[in-house]
């Protein structure tokens, strides 16, 4: 029974705190992905995969073994695995002469398929290619996306919330400004899709915020839009539905001015007012 | 003249600062857009592909993620900062990109039985040390679980009290009283979830899950057997299908000590049957059964004669039929008799 299924009383404190951890929760934890090969891959897809888990290393997983699924017609392997790992964003590689170079990034909700969008690799510059010092591992990079593409048309706009799911690290409350030194650019441009990854120097300038300099490390992708399997409206607004909880609570009776003054509202009883007309009250002449 | 050189001075300060000033101002048409909680920027201003064309690629593309870098790193750097262990940190604001959730978001769960009370009640939770003094130990024990204090189970005397039954064992006694307790309080947990839920759950085997055992599996064919309008009378089994278990009629008892007065009259009853002068079987009724079960026989032996000649399905069919008398017989008999014991109750 489904229901009965997630009945089990956990016998021990480990297992427990392993279910609590699958649980829904209020504030979720950083998204985790998991990375694998379609049936026939190329060296370039190899590597390309390699590197993007190295990108997201702490969160992700990478399966060795090949896959023979096609997750554009048949989505049910992806989501068992899913529920097998509890990851929520997928990465899958695969080239055939039809679709060469191909990666499809992909989403999920509630552990079935949200968003899923191909990519196709038309050039490639590896990790290892580039000489130069790299940045640590789990550093939360700069997302910048130019281009009007991102903003006006909807696929790319899909594709960008995908890659801002995909790159950004997990959510903090404060980072270290020497900290700052990964970024990742987008652009998008002619239809194709240009993704750079820069290590910042932070430079002297006159005034308190640096001067940057760019030095290329990382992978470089120069990708082209393939197919798109997007999710309806109303499943994404399902998706993106937050708990009551987390709103925040306007507090009620404060007001502030132009100034900066802040107001606040009494309310009190209805007092007697009597005092006022009677002869001990004295008004001045 | 010192005046000049002081104005000089002062004039090449400035300019200095000026041109460090520009190292930091980007000049953009459309003002980016940033999530500074997410560490992002969005640059909608146009690339002309012909400049594009016209640089190299890489060149162009860094020149393009320099600018907008420099935007971004100057509104992290108006963020307020403080320091933490030697290091620099700026807080960053809640992130304003509206992303999609992992899983739907939890539902509130419904309070138990006992939580229900407690808020009636106005039962504060109290906030109990994990250790206890164990007397016999002498130690600090836990307060429940595994070697815990004062473990009433465990003790090797008890004294039998002296209401009790001296040849009943007390420390059967409490171990059973243990496991009752244990079967309670699970009880307890599956009615609260059951509550939680809402949801009637159907017998087992009925709804399918992932992993069936052999038996679920066979319970629900046969309720899917007896579901048709016929009560499952006509439909066929396949050839190896065994016929399911503890199925038929159940009987009810009576309890065994409930109704005295009920029991009495029964008693009774039977027992004015027993001394009547009246036969309890009808000689008509049973002459007139037997004559039956012959002609059945009968003509069942020669259906068999008959389908010898054909084969298998002749042997099937008088099987079937022997089986069929039989049981009818058996059936008259007992109906027979039985209705025979309900008539000097009717009168």
């Amino acid at each position: 029974m489904t229901q009965l299924d997630s009945v089990i009383k956990p016998k021990t404190k480990r297992s427990k705190r392993f279910l609590e951890s699958r649980a829904p929760k209020l504030t979720e934890d950083v998204k985790s992905a998991m990375i694998m090969k379609g049936g026939n891959t190329s060296l370039t897809i190899t590597q390309a995969l390699k590197d993007l888990y190295s990108l997201r290393k702490p969160n992700a997983v990478l399966y060795k073994k090949k896959n023979i699924t096609r997750p554009f017609e048949d989505s049910t392997s992806l989501e068992f695995f899913s529920k097998k790992t509890d990851c929520s964003l997928f990465l899958f590689g695969s080239h055939n002469k039809k679709r060469p170079n191909n990666l499809i990034f992909g989403r999920l909700f509630d552990f079935h398929v949200l968003d899923m969008i191909e990519l196709g690799i038309e050039k490639y510059v590896s990790l290892s290619e580039i000489k130069a010092s790299k940045c640590p591992e789990g550093t939360k990079p700069m997302l910048v996306f130019a281009g009007e593409a991102f903003d006006t048309d909807n696929e790319h706009k899909r594709l960008k919330s995908l890659l801002i799911d995909f790159f950004r690290g997990p959510t903090v409350s404060a980072v270290r400004l020497a900290g700052l030194e990964h970024v990742l650019h987008f652009t998008a441009l002619d239809g194709k899709i240009f993704m750079r990854s820069y290590r910042c120097l932070l430079k002297k300038s006159g005034c308190r915020t640096p001067r940057i300099e760019l030095e290329e490390i990382g992978p470089s992708f120069d990708f082209v839009l393939r197919r798109t399997h997007l999710a309806s409206d109303d499943l994404y607004k399902l998706a993106h539905k937050q708990p009551k909880a987390l709103k925040v609570k306007k507090k009620k009776n404060i007001s502030h001015d132009a100034f900066g003054t802040k107001f606040g509202r009494v309310h009190m009883q209805k007092s007697d007012m009597s005092f006022l007309f009677s002869p001990l009250c004295i008004f001045p002449m | 003249m010192a005046a000049h050189s002081v104005e000089a001075l002062l004039a090449k300060a400035e300019q200095e600062e000026a041109e460090k000033l520009r190292s930091i101002a980007v000049h953009k048409e459309l003002d980016l857009e940033f999530d500074v909680g997410n560490l992002l920027a969005c640059d909608k201003n146009r690339i002309e592909s012909r400049d594009f064309r016209e640089q190299k690629k890489e060149d162009f593309l860094r020149s393009l993620a320099r600018d907008n870098t420099q935007l971004l790193i100057n509104e992290i750097w108006k963020l307020p900062t403080e320091r933490v262990e030697e290091a620099i940190v700026a807080k960053l604001p809640e992130p304003t990109t509206p992303l999609p959730r992992e899983k739907p978001p939890p539902k509130p769960k419904p309070p138990t039985k006992w939580e229900q009370f407690a808020k009636l009640k106005g039962i504060q939770k109290k906030k109990k040390t994990n250790l206890v003094w164990d007397e016999n130990a002498k130690e600090w024990r836990r307060r429940w679980g595994y070697k815990r204090a004062n473990d009433d189970t465990k003790e090797w005397l008890i004294e039998v009290p002296e209401t009790a039954d001296p040849n009943e064992d007390q420390f059967a006694k409490r171990v059973k009283a243990k496991k009752e307790r244990v079967a309670k309080n699970e009880l307890n947990r599956l009615k609260n979830i059951a509550r939680a839920q809402k949801v009637k759950v159907p017998g087992v085997g009925l709804t399918p899950t992932a992993q069936q055992s052999k038996d679920e599996l066979v319970r629900a064919v046969s309720v899917a057997k007896t579901s048709t309008a016929s009560v499952g009378r006509f439909q066929d089994r396949l050839p190896k299908e065994k016929a399911p278990k503890n199925t038929g009629k159940k009987r009810k008892f009576e309890p065994l000590i409930g109704d005295f007065s009920n029991e009495k009259q029964k008693q009774l009853e039977l027992l004015k049957v027993m001394d009547s002068k009246k036969p309890k079987l009808d000689i008509t009724k049973a002459v007139n059964k037997q004559m039956r079960e012959e002609d059945r026989e009968e003509a069942s032996a020669k259906y068999k004669k008959g389908a010898g000649k054909k084969g298998r399905k002749g042997n099937m069919s008088g099987k079937g039929k022997g089986k069929g008398g039989k049981g009818k017989g058996g059936k008259a008999a007992g109906g027979g008799g039985g209705k025979k014991r309900s008539k000097p109750g009717k009168r």
